[in-house]
């Protein structure tokens, strides 16, 4: 892994400064957006469709952004130092910044079209980062999963967006916020939920999207870090909070985020106690997190709508507090991953000699996680109680988050007290603490907790509260100050850290009884996801084996039946069946013809002998010549004679070398009646047609043009000669064209004969079908 | 005549498709034949016709078969014979290069799948 001796390339540290400087940049607008003071910027790219690369920067977008880079820079710092030595580092740091500005154009998009541009952006290229490691088939597998799951949620998406879209009648999300339409009681408005929802929840892993993030840990620590603190997995977060004001407030919406987000919280909260991967552990707490932050953005508040939107400021605060502390505990994990060569907590211990500065930023950022003050971590903690307290489903919604915190907090301290207490393993290597941008941007953000928790005014008034406000649709006022006195909140906060700390120390008996429910789950995400992946590629293969069988006679069949299935029932639902009203009167001779026709058309195929098929192939050739001659088409069966005449001497000539047909394989009788069916609705399909045809009255305005500038422009009293040497001229030349290709062709097909060395006579006698494939340089 | 021609032109139909169903490719090269025929007819009633036996021009407009649809069955005769012997010849060499003029028996380009399907792993692990 980590070559100590090897170089850190100059770019990798160079490129730190670009998230450092769009941080300043972002940082430099908070001031004016806590005014209240959206900036916007726009660049027309399709305007016909309404489609603009519109960025918009409220309180929630900027939120965001400042997360992205801030958390950005130190994850590039980190990763320049923990790539050291890979042979790749370039296309490594390539992806992750690619990745970084596709996610800031996801927060910071204005029109829902680009927004999903940018939202794609960030799966291809988180595939591309968890796929990092290629030779590794269990990061290609990850890769590839949280691509598929994530890009087919993000094309429900999609669609959501454009009923959206037309029901707002605009793409553009300031005008959709500022509209009063009412979406709620569109009709499609329970389609809009379901698809949007769909992108959100695949996105951002919720109950049962959620097995492709805790694979996805298949990726470089740097990339797990980045992707679950600040990224990635918030995108879906950050939708719905976006949407809230649009799509959310009713019912729907209040349910269906409130469950799927405080299921996914309890469950993966108790998922993380049974992890031993250290890695494993941070990606069920980060998928509580997301199940929190979606539980809140949905829940709805008992109170009356002039009250603060408590769930709003809850939400927002706990993705402030979670990113402070997931993305320096992730780091963190790789260090000791790095150092000590293992991240199974069951081989980990006393490392906290060897890595002061890494158990420094590791334990602040775990105390923020547990909430306990003054951290960040307290403060947000606070809010959710007091907002679960108040929301129309108080008990149950206080008990899912107390639940899972208290789970969170025994998970905080398995991260972090049993790698860095106890007693050190013997047999490991000697640990010893990274450099110093391994931990410098951990103590940063993990100081930055503390300081938010300290000075949560600052926080809440700069930062929150406008993306909050975004959230909720309108301004809260609210208070945000570290100590709210002795009330439920806090009582609720000393059961949850109390029974933490009772799980931790019953974490054995725990996990046991965890891991053994869990195990008796008769499905899981992962075994769900292998068999609809094998159910697809089953399915294509029976199609596959139908439909391209690579039998001649079946694809015919295929494009015949279609052929007649189609245009029968195109006649039949237009109802242009027609049945000429009266029967002409049909000459003796034209009857006679008809039957002859027919009959050796019958005659062609039920016949034995080669002879008499040509011979009957050839009554129908000059039955219908004398049919074009008696309605007056002449020069046609002239030409049809003659050419019927070429047709027979040349079938004879050809025909008589081919096998007859007494020894030729038959079709089985069941094949033979399909084919008879199908010919027979071809046949049927034809007459229908030509009949519904010749019931119209004929449009003759080209031939009467014809016939009339026949003699004066063509010079020829001969209209049908005219037209072709004089009016169609070039379709003429063109089939003469067709003529001499076929000629050549035909001739160089017959005098073909493969030059043939002794290798390759050996050669297609071992391999019989490469012959028809040789070079045609090989004319003899 | 109208009616006595589409019925003949599906009966030519009908013949031409279920010979280009059979095994043998001699029987589909005849059935290619019939087809031409059929559409050459097709063609030609739909252009609309009568029994009056005249398409020059000089004698007056009387009525008679669409000299238009005259001149696109001239073309298409001469282009479906073409076809046919190319065709023909085709089906001769097929024979001489893979002594046999069952089209089932005609694998070269895609074989026989051979036994097990090959179960694909979405993993993308080696199964």
């Amino acid at each position: 892994m980590e070559k100590a001796s090897a170089r850190v390339p100059l770019y990798s540290r160079l490129v730190v400064a670009l998230p450092a400087g769009l941080f300043v940049w972002f940082a430099s607008m908070v001031p004016s957006v806590a005014g209240g003071e959206a900036q916007f910027a726009s660049i027309g790219w399709l305007p016909q469709l309404g489609v603009d690369l519109a960025f918009h920067v409220d309180g929630l977008g900027l939120l965001f952004a400042l997360l992205i880079t801030g958390v950005g820079t130190f994850i590039l710092l980190y990763a320049s130092e923990y790539m050291r030595g890979h042979p790749q580092v370039g296309r490594f740091t390539a992806f992750l910044v690619a990745f970084m500005l596709s996610m800031l154009g996801v927060v910071l998009s204005d029109n829902l079209i680009v927004l999903f541009v940018f939202w794609e952006l960030t799966t291809l290229t988180s595939f591309l980062l968890i796929g990092y490691s290629h030779g590794d088939s269990a990061a290609r597998r990850a890769a590839l999963q949280s691509l598929i799951v994530t890009g087919a949620g993000a094309l429900a998406m999609l669609a959501g967006f454009v009923l959206l879209g037309n029901a707002a009648g605009s793409y553009s999300l300031r005008e959709m916020l500022a509209g009063d339409s009412d979406l709620a009681g569109h009709p499609a408005y329970v389609a809009m939920l379901v698809l949007v929802l769909a992108g959100a929840f695949t996105k951002s892993a919720q109950f049962p999207f959620h097995f492709w993030l805790p694979n996805a840990m298949a990726a470089p620590t740097p990339v797990s870090a980045y992707l679950h603190s600040a990224t990635m997995v918030k995108a879906g977060v950050f939708l719905l909070a976006r949407l809230n004001p649009v799509l959310g407030g009713t019912d729907e919406w209040g349910m269906t985020l409130t469950g799927f987000g405080a299921f996914t919280a309890v469950y993966s909260a108790a998922v993380a106690l049974t992890r031993t991967d250290l890695k494993q552990i941070l990606a069920y707490t980060t998928l509580m997190a997301l199940g929190v932050c979606v539980m809140f953005i949905g829940l709805p508040q008992s109170r009356g709508a002039d009250e603060v939107p408590l769930g709003a400021v809850a939400a927002v605060a706990f993705v402030f507090v979670h990113a402070l502390y997931k993305a320096p505990l992730f780091m963190v994990a790789g260090t000791i991953d790095h150092s000590a060569g293992t991240r199974d907590i069951r081989s980990l211990g006393g490392l906290r000699k060897a890595m002061p500065w890494s158990l420094l930023a590791a334990a602040l950022a775990a105390l923020s996680m547990s909430g306990v003050p003054p951290f960040a971590g307290f403060v947000g903690k606070e809010i959710l109680y007091s907002s679960a307290i108040g929301s129309t489903y108080g008990v149950a919604a206080t008990a899912a988050i107390v639940t899972a915190n208290a789970m969170i907090v025994s998970a905080a301290l398995l991260v972090v007290a049993v790698p860095f207490l106890g007693q050190s393993p013997a047999t490991r290597p000697t640990p010893h603490e990274g450099r110093w941008p391994m931990w410098i941007g951990s103590l940063v953000l993990g100081v930055a907790a503390l300081g938010a928790g300290l000075f949560p005014r600052l926080a809440f008034e700069w930062l929150l509260l406008p993306a909050a406000g975004a959230v909720a649709g309108r301004q809260p006022h609210f208070e945000a100050s570290l100590w709210h006195g002795f009330n439920l909140p806090f009582a609720l906060s000393v059961v949850t850290l109390s029974a933490g700390a009772l799980a931790y120390w019953q974490r054995n008996r725990l996990t046991g009884a965890l891991g053994s429910a869990l195990a008796r789950l008769p499905v899981t995400g992962d075994s769900a996801y292998d068999w609809l992946m094998n159910g697809i590629a089953r399915v294509s293969v029976v199609h596959t084996r139908i439909v391209q069988c690579g039998i001649q006679r079946r694809y015919l069949l295929i494009v015949f039946a279609t052929l007649g299935a189609s245009v029968l029932t195109t006649l039949v639902v237009k109802g242009v069946i027609a049945w000429p009203a009266r029967i002409p009167d049909v000459s003796f001779v034209e009857w006679l013809l008809a039957i002859l026709i027919a009959a050796s058309a019958l005659v062609t195929i039920r016949s034995h002998s080669r002879l008499m098929a040509i011979v009957a192939l050839g009554v129908v050739g000059t039955g219908i010549a004398l049919i074009f001659l008696l309605h007056g088409a002449s020069d046609v069966a002239m030409t049809q004679l003659m050419v019927e005449t070429l047709v027979v001497v040349i079938v004879a000539m050809v025909l008589l070398k081919l096998p007859g047909f007494r020894r030729e394989v038959r079709q089985t009788g069941l094949g033979r009646w399909r084919d008879a069916i199908v010919s027979c609705v071809v046949g049927l399909t034809t007459t229908l047609v030509l009949l519904a045809v010749t019931a119209e009255p004929s449009h003759r305005r080209l031939t009467e043009y014809f016939q009339k500038t026949a003699v004066p422009e063509g010079f020829g009293a001969n209209v049908v000669n005219v037209i072709l040497v004089d009016f169609r001229g070039l379709d003429t030349l063109g089939e003469i064209s067709v003529l001499a290709l076929a000629a050549v062709s035909a001739y160089t097909l017959i005098n073909w004969r493969p030059r043939r060395s002794a290798r390759a006579a050996a050669r297609s006698k071992a391999f019989p079908e490469a012959e028809g494939a040789a070079k045609p340089e090989t004319l003899s | 005549m109208e009616l006595i021609n589409a019925a003949l032109v599906g009966v030519l139909m009908a013949s031409s498709v279920y010979l280009m169903l059979s095994r043998n490719l001699v029987r589909f090269v005849l059935g290619l034949a019939l087809l031409s025929h059929a559409a050459n007819l097709l063609i030609f009633t739909g252009g609309g016709i009568t029994s009056s036996i005249t398409s020059r021009a000089a004698d007056g407009a009387t009525a008679e078969s669409d000299s238009l649809a005259q001149a696109l069955i001239l073309t298409a005769i001469v282009i479906s014979f073409s076809l046919f012997t190319f065709a023909l010849v085709l089906a001769f060499r097929t024979y001489e290069t893979l002594e046999t003029v069952d089209t089932d028996a005609m694998r070269a380009a895609e074989p026989e799948p051979s036994g097990h399907p090959g179960r694909t792993d979405p993993s993308g692990r080696p199964s």
